[in-house]
C-alpha cells in the first residue's frame, strides 16, 4: 500500500470530505493565503496552506467559497463555526498553534461545548478546529504547547490526538462526520511521520484504542508523539527481556477505558508518558483510572513520564531536556519491573 | 567617527543616531536572515528588515523610564531601545548570555532595566499590556508614557479594541503604534481590513488616530514626539499608523509567494536608510553614514561571534522562573 505523511493524510481526509459534503468547509489564517494580493497577482493564491502546508491545493480544488481565509480574529471565525455548525454547515477551523487557543475560548469553552446541553438537545454543533501542538521545534513557550488536557476537561467537547498518518486520516473523517465539536490536535514533529493510508475514505470510530506492541511485563500508554517515544522504550527494553505493551488511545474525550485497564490487568504496571504539564493532565487522568479500577492488579506503583511543571522553553539543550525522552520511559518502565512491594 | 561627531550640531547628533540605530537594526536583521539560511540559528524568527524607521522613529522619542510592548517581530524595538546586541543574539543563539538566559528566544525579547517589558508572541497582546502600565504610571502620578507596537493583523483582535477603550475611558499616557506592513502573514490588508486605514479606527474611541509615513524616520518622530507630548501632558492616547513594509518573510523560512517581486523592489527603492541618506543629502556626508555603516556591522559580527561562543543555560534552570516563590 502507498504510503502517506501525516501533513498529506490530513489534506487527503479534507479533499475527500469536502468532495462528499459541500456542507464541509474550512475556515482559518492563511489556510491557503495570499487573499488580497490574488487578484492582481495569481501566483499569490495558496501561497502557504496554513504555515504547515497542511491545506494546500485545497484552494484549487475548491475555490474561496469553502477554503475561507479569514483574518487575524478567531473569536470571529470560532464563534461562525458554531453558528455555522448550528445552522446545518460542517466547518472544520483551524488554530495556527493551540497557543492561540486563548484569544476564542470562550466560543469553545463556553459556547460549542455546551449548547447541545443548556438548550435540552435540540441543537448540534458539528464543527472541527484543528490544531498544531508540540514541543521540539524551537519555537519558544507560545508556540509549543499541547494543552491537551484543557480540552479534555470540558464536557461536550471531543478530543483526538493522531500519532499516525493512518490514523490521522481515519480520525480526521470521523471528526467532521460527528455530531458534536471536536478538537483535533496535530503534532508539529508528527507531520512528516509517514505510513500506510489507504486511497478510499475510511472512519476510525471515536474511542477506540490501538494496541500499538503487544507485550506482558509492562503497559504504556503514549500520549500522540510520545507514542513513538513509548515504542522507541519499548524497543530497547526488550533486549534487555523486558516486554512492553504501548497503547495509543488516539482519542481522549472519548478516551477508551476498556483497552487501557484490560492491559493493566495483564501486565500489573503502568507507565504513562505525556508531553504535556504533569498537573492535572492525561496522564494524571489515566493513572487515576488504573489506581481506581485496576487496583487490585498493580504489582507496582504507576509512573509517569511527563514534561516538568514549566513553559517551554526556547533554548535547544533546554528544550531536548523539557521534552519525555525514550531513556526516561525506559528507566521507568525498568524501576516498576524491579520494583518489589514491602513486606506488610 | 569621533572626530566627524565632535564637530557635528546637536541636531546632527540626534540625526545620526537614528540613522545609527536604524543601520544597526538593518545590519543584525540581515545577519540573521543570513544565519537563518545557513543553519546556523534555529527557531521561529522574524526579521524587522523595512520596517527600521518606525521603531527608531518612536522609540528615540522615549525617556529612559517609558514602558514598551512589542510583538513577535521584536529584535528592532529590543536594539533601538538599547538593549545590547551579544544579549539579544545570545538570546537567538539560546545561549545563557541571552536577555532571558535563552528561555524565551527570538520572540521573546525583554529588558526590564530598559521598559522593555517584552516581546509577545501571540497577536495583539501587547496592547492591554502597554494600557495596563500606562495606567499604573497615571496611579501613581507619574508621567511615564507607554508604547505598544503591533502589527495591521492585530486590529481584528479583541485585545486592539478593549485596549483603546480602556485606555481612551481612562485618559491613559499610551501610544498605540500600528506598524501597517500591508501584510498579515500573507493575507493582503486591502483584503482583512475593511475601514480606510487603522487611524481611522481611532475616532471609535474618541482619541486622535495619525497616519505617518512609516519609511521615512524623520516624519515618525515628529508625529510621535507630539503624541507622545500629550500623553506625558495627560491629555491620553494616540492611534498611530505607519505605513511600511518588510522585506524578509513573516517569519524566516517564508519564501513569500504571496507577493509580487515588483513590490518588493519598489518599496526597497523606497528604503527607509536610502530615504534618510537622501533627505539629509547635502548636510550629511554620504562617507559618514558609510562610516556607521561599517561601525554597525563589525558590532554585529562581534556580538553574533560573542554569541556563538557563549556556554548554553545550566540544565537546572530548566524549571527555574516559573514562579517567584514556591512551596518546597
Amino acid at each position: 500500500m502507498r504510503e502517506l505523511t501525516i501533513k498529506d493524510a490530513i489534506n487527503e481526509a479534507l479533499a475527500q470530505e469536502m468532495a462528499a459534503d459541500d456542507r464541509v468547509i474550512l475556515f482559518g489564517e492563511d489556510i491557503a493565503g495570499g487573499a488580497g494580493r490574488d487578484e492582481d497577482y495569481p501566483e499569490a493564491a495558496d501561497s502557504w496552506g496554513g504555515p504547515f502546508g497542511v491545506t494546500k491545493g485545497l484552494l484549487g480544488k475548491f475555490g474561496r467559497r469553502r477554503v475561507i481565509d479569514t483574518a487575524i480574529a478567531e473569536t470571529g471565525f470560532i464563534g461562525a463555526s458554531v453558528g455555522a455548525a448550528v445552522a446545518g454547515l460542517r466547518p472544520v477551523a483551524e488554530i495556527m498553534y493551540v497557543d492561540f487557543i486563548g484569544t476564542s475560548f470562550d466560543q469553545l469553552l463556553n459556547q460549542a461545548a455546551k449548547l447541545r446541553y443548556i438548550y435540552g438537545g435540540k441543537v448540534s454543533v458539528p464543527m472541527v478546529v484543528r490544531t498544531v501542538v508540540g514541543a521540539g521545534f524551537r519555537a519558544g513557550a507560545e508556540h509549543s504547547q499541547t494543552l491537551y488536557s484543557l480540552y479534555t476537561h470540558i464536557p461536550g467537547l471531543k478530543v483526538v490526538a493522531p500519532s499516525t498518518a493512518y490514523d490521522a486520516k481515519g480520525l480526521l473523517i470521523a471528526a467532521i462526520r460527528d455530531p458534536d465539536p471536536v478538537i483535533f490536535m496535530e503534532h508539529k514533529r508528527l507531520y512528516m511521520r509517514k505510513s500506510e493510508v489507504p486511497e478510499e475514505p475510511y472512519a476510525i470510530p471515536l474511542g477506540v484504542a490501538r494496541i500499538v506492541r503487544e507485550g506482558t511485563d509492562v503497559t504504556v500508554v503514549g500520549v500522540q508523539k510520545m507514542v513513538h517515544t513509548s515504542l522507541d522504550a519499548a524497543v530497547a527494553l526488550a533486549a534487555e527481556g523486558i516486554s512492553c505493551e504501548v497503547i495509543d488511545p488516539r482519542t481522549y474525550s472519548p478516551l477508551d477505558t476498556e483497552t487501557i485497564l484490560t492491559s493493566v490487568r495483564k501486565t500489573g504496571r503502568l507507565v504513562v508518558v505525556d508531553e504535556s504539564h504533569p498537573r492535572c493532565s492525561l496522564a494524571t487522568d489515566i493513572a487515576a483510572l488504573a489506581a481506581e479500577h485496576a487496583f487490585d492488579s498493580l504489582r507496582a506503583p504507576i509512573r509517569q513520564v511527563t514534561a516538568p511543571h514549566t513553559p517551554v522553553p526556547f533554548s535547544p539543550p533546554l528544550e531536548d531536556l523539557y521534552i519525555p525522552s525514550a531513556e526516561r520511559v525506559a528507566e521507568a518502565c525498568r524501576s516498576l519491573v524491579h520494583h518489589r512491594k514491602a513486606m506488610p | 567617527m569621533s572626530s566627524s561627531k565632535a564637530s557635528a550640531s546637536p541636531e546632527m547628533e540626534t540625526s545620526l543616531a537614528l540613522y545609527g540605530s536604524m543601520s544597526r537594526i538593518r545590519q543584525f536583521e540581515d545577519r540573521v536572515h543570513a544565519d537563518v539560511i545557513a543553519d546556523r540559528l534555529e527557531g521561529y524568527v522574524h526579521c524587522y528588515a523595512g520596517e527600521e524607521a518606525v521603531g527608531v522613529g518612536v522609540i528615540a522619542q522615549l525617556r529612559p523610564d517609558d514602558w514598551l510592548t512589542s510583538t513577535y517581530r521584536n529584535h528592532g524595538h529590543a536594539i533601538a531601545r538599547g538593549v545590547p546586541l551579544e544579549a539579544i543574539a545570545g538570546e537567538l543563539f539560546g545561549r545563557a548570555t541571552g536577555v532571558d538566559g535563552g528561555k524565551g528566544g527570538s520572540m521573546h525579547v525583554a529588558d526590564q532595566n530598559l521598559g522593555m517589558i517584552g516581546g509577545m508572541g501571540i497577536v495583539a497582546a501587547g496592547l492591554p499590556i502597554a494600557a495596563g502600565a500606562a495606567f499604573a504610571s497615571k496611579y501613581r502620578g507619574e508621567d511615564r508614557v507607554a508604547i505598544a507596537f503591533f502589527g495591521d493583523g492585530a486590529v481584528h483582535q479583541g485585545a486592539f479594541h478593549e485596549a483603546l477603550e480602556f485606555a481612551s475611558l481612562f485618559g491613559l499616557p499610551v501610544l498605540f503604534v500600528c506598524e501597517n506592513n500591508l501584510y498579515a502573514e500573507t493575507t493582503a490588508v486591502d483584503y482583512h481590513l475593511l475601514t480606510d486605514s487603522v487611524a481611522a479606527m481611532a475616532a471609535n474611541y474618541r482619541m486622535p488616530g495619525v497616519r505617518v509615513d512609516g519609511m521615512d524616520v524623520f516624519a515618525v518622530r515628529d508625529v510621535a514626539a507630539e503624541a507622545i507630548a500629550r500623553a506625558r501632558a495627560g491629555a491620553g492616547p494616540t492611534l498611530v499608523e505607519a505605513m511600511t513594509y518588510r522585506y524578509y518573510g513573516q517569519y524566516e523560512g517564508d519564501t513569500q509567494t504571496y507577493k509580487p517581486p515588483r513590490e518588493i523592489a519598489d518599496y526597497r527603492a523606497r528604503d527607509p536608510l536610502l530615504r534618510f541618506r537622501a533627505t539629509t543629502s547635502g548636510r550629511i556626508d554620504a562617507g559618514l553614514l558609510d562610516e556607521i555603516d561599517r561601525q554597525m556591522a563589525t558590532d554585529v559580527d562581534a556580538a553574533f561571534v560573542a554569541a556563538e561562543a557563549a556556554p548554553w543555560p545550566d540544565p537546572t534552570t530548566l524549571t527555574a522562573d516559573v514562579y517567584a516563590s514556591w512551596k518546597d
